[in-house]
């Protein structure tokens, strides 16, 4: 179906020059709108110099733009090229699973988000760790909470770059003998994003997540209707992938995947969408975008109309299982089979070349808008939480804006030398690592929303020995095709042979760490931290003053009382 | 402590809690509950239940937590009411 196949890139691949063409464009479109947000809302006085303006939007997003941010902000590459890749290679267990993850993520969202964002408010915290740091006054906890906000993000933005990839490699660009030409698009789009993050902060993805989400809209709806027409109907698709993933694989001697777990994997299948649901928004982007919200109920009505978003995801998935019945061939430039490269191809195979122009460019902006929101998170923690708590405790916020746009270039070349320089599953595996570390951060930030029983240097045991156990375990996985370690993310709990996700079981060892040390600490009687909160605080709207304006209008009270 | 504790919210009633507790409850365990849902037949249009089954339970979430909302912003407004009098408040948009 493809119309004009040049063979510029031979001997490789053939390039698609409509294709390409719509995506450069709707790229450039993008870039521009990138740009142009700097002036967005753009605060009366101070421009883009602080970090409540370059690195939360000015905290003014309503119920909309939020929407349509953190649609941009938590369905990513991810959705759009891992999941389906993952139900196109083994099926349900490992791809559909996200599904319920993305429907209980809303309601615990729900409980959860609004009093962050309360007390957040109140104090002006920029970051989960801000937070923490203001509830426990721990040094040691905070730099915890960061460093590891700082280390589960990198992969996540190497995920997106691999997504990135997947679309410029289905398009014929880029080859296997030259590694500087191959990697040479990924660059130029990548510098482009850097730019206009630089300058517009959170406005620019807030602004571009809007276009992205019209085009992939559209490119699913039409997906979801016209192929499952033009294969058969559900029935033929099904039938497919059923007989594929029944298939015994003979490198293992197991069939291929999962069509519908058996009682084996149950246990699996629900521990890998609760954890990753209780996960996800422990993540510092998912946190910045919260926190980017006008008021406190923002959160909770977005947790009532995100869910759209979880049924793209749903037969997004599903288009792994049409890929199937489609015999589309995810052939890498080296010849390999990359599962990743599954929905573009798909597109590109059986849509005119326009609109899978279309869809292949809202496939990679979908990648580039979280991996601007990731990148402002990431530099946010460091500049807050690093820098200001550890090296420059007197820096104003002109100067946390400038430390922060720089630290965001540096975050994002870190994650392109990380995609460039290493295998491309290597950033999927580390993202893997990324979930069972940053659920190892829920114990301080959750608990802590709600009650300060927990003692500081409990919750720290706790989070070194969740992040301990999930390392080791996952190191443990061994790729049964590949002999490689970090094979996968689901492991026996110990002493038993019931398969969870390796994140549940460190999440509830650095629970009960947590309590136990709790209480002999206490019984030790060791110190608590201060804590600069109050119960007030945790339910404060937009039109409560904030802690800084509390103390200007009780001026006898002592100055100072807000910083960490 | 600083400034004085001024409360933000007046004291709770725990009806609209406890009603939206249950459903967002609902909504966590029973999309969960793996056994419930694991089976090919019935089928939907050649979507084998497995399938669908968890499809639906996307929009069914979505009210519940809808419903949860209503009830929690309306009991907070009157929260915050109880503490600050009646004033004019800015329409969540």
């Amino acid at each position: 179906m493809s119309a004009v196949l040049l063979p510029m890139a031979a001997p490789d691949r053939p390039v698609n020059g409509v294709a390409l063409t719509v995506v450069i464009i709707l790229f450039l479109v993008v870039a521009a709108m990138g740009f142009l947000a700097a002036r967005w809302r753009a605060g009366e006085k101070t421009g883009l110099h602080s970090l409540d303006e370059w690195g939360l939007g000015g905290r003014g997003f309503g119920t909309w733009v939020t929407w349509f941010l953190l649609g941009g902000d938590l369905y990513t590459a991810y959705t759009f090229v891992a999941v389906p890749a993952a139900m196109w290679a083994t099926g349900a267990v490992s791809g559909f699973f996200a599904v319920p993850y993305t429907i209980v993520l809303y309601p615990i969202v729900f409980l959860l988000m609004s009093r962050l964002w309360s007390v957040s408010h109140r104090h002006g915290f920029v970051t989960p760790a801000d937070f923490v740091g203001g509830r426990y006054g721990s040094r040691v906890l905070t730099v915890a909470v960061a460093v590891t906000g700082i280390v589960a993000t990198m992969p996540y933005i190497a995920l997106q770059l691999v997504g990135i990839k997947s679309v410029l490699t289905v398009l014929g660009l880029g080859s296997a003998q030259n590694a500087l030409l191959t990697d040479l698009p990924l660059i130029i789009a990548f510098v482009v994003l850097a730019a206009y993050t630089y300058t517009s902060g959170l406005r620019a993805p807030a602004l571009i997540a809007v276009v992205k989400d019209l085009l992939i809209y559209l490119a699913v709806i039409v997906a979801v209707i016209y192929l499952p027409i033009k294969f058969g109907g559900w029935d033929n698709i099904f039938g497919a992938a059923q007989a594929k993933l029944g298939t015994v694989s003979q490198a293992t001697g197991k069939p291929a995947g999962v069509f519908i777990p058996g009682a084996t994997s149950y246990s699996a299948y629900w521990t890998l969408a609760l954890g990753s649901a209780l996960a996800l928004f422990m993540y510092p982007h998912s946190i910045t975008g919260v926190l980017a919200t006008k008021s406190r109920n923002t959160i909770r009505k977005n947790a009532a109309v995100l869910p759209l978003y979880s049924l793209m995801l749903g037969f997004l998935a599903l288009l792994g299982y049409v890929a199937i019945s489609a015999g589309t061939k995810p052939i890498d430039l080296n010849g390999t089979v990359n599962p990743q490269l599954v929905v573009p191809q798909l597109f590109l195979d059986h849509f005119p070349a326009w609109f899978a122009g279309v869809a292949l460019a809202a496939i990679a902006i979908g990648a580039l808008v979280p991996a601007a929101i990731m990148s402002i998170a990431a530099a946010n923690l460091f500049t807050r939480n690093i820098y200001r708590d550890l090296i420059r405790p007197d820096a104003d916020p002109r100067q946390e804006a400038k430390v922060s746009k720089i630290a965001s270039l540096v975050v994002k070349f870190g994650a392109l030398v990380f995609v460039i320089g290493m295998d491309q599953s290597a950033a999927i595996n580390m993202q893997l690592l990324g979930g069972i570390w940053i659920l190892q951060t829920f114990p301080a930030i959750v608990a802590g929303l709600y009650t300060r029983w927990f003692h500081r240097w409990a919750l720290f045991a706790g989070w070194a020995a969740g992040i301990l156990y999930g390392t080791i375990a996952a190191y443990n996985v061994v790729n049964p095709a590949t002999k490689a370690h970090f094979g996968g993310s689901v492991a026996a709990i110990p002493g038993t042979n019931i398969q969870v996700y390796i994140a549940i079981v460190a999440f509830v060892i650095n629970l009960l760490v947590a309590a136990v040390l709790t209480l002999v600490f206490r019984a030790m009687k060791l110190a608590d931290g201060r804590d600069i909160t109050r119960i007030s605080d945790y339910g404060a709207d937009e039109n409560d003053p904030k802690v800084a304006q509390l103390e200007r209008e009780y001026p006898l009270s002592e100055a100072g009382g807000a910083t960490l | 402590m600083s400034s004085p504790d001024v409360p933000t919210r007046g004291p709770a009633r725990s009806g609209p809690y406890v009603i939206a507790g249950v459903l967002l409850a609902i909504s966590i365990l029973v999309p969960l509950f793996v056994p419930a849902y694991a089976s090919d037949n019935p089928r939907l249009a050649g979507i084998p239940f497995f399938y669908w089954y968890q499809m639906l339970w996307v929009p069914i979430t979505a009210a519940l937590v809808g419903i949860s909302y209503r009830l929690v912003t309306k009991e907070d407004r009157r929260r915050r009411e109880a503490v600050r009098g009646v004033r004019t408040e800015e329409q969540d948009r």
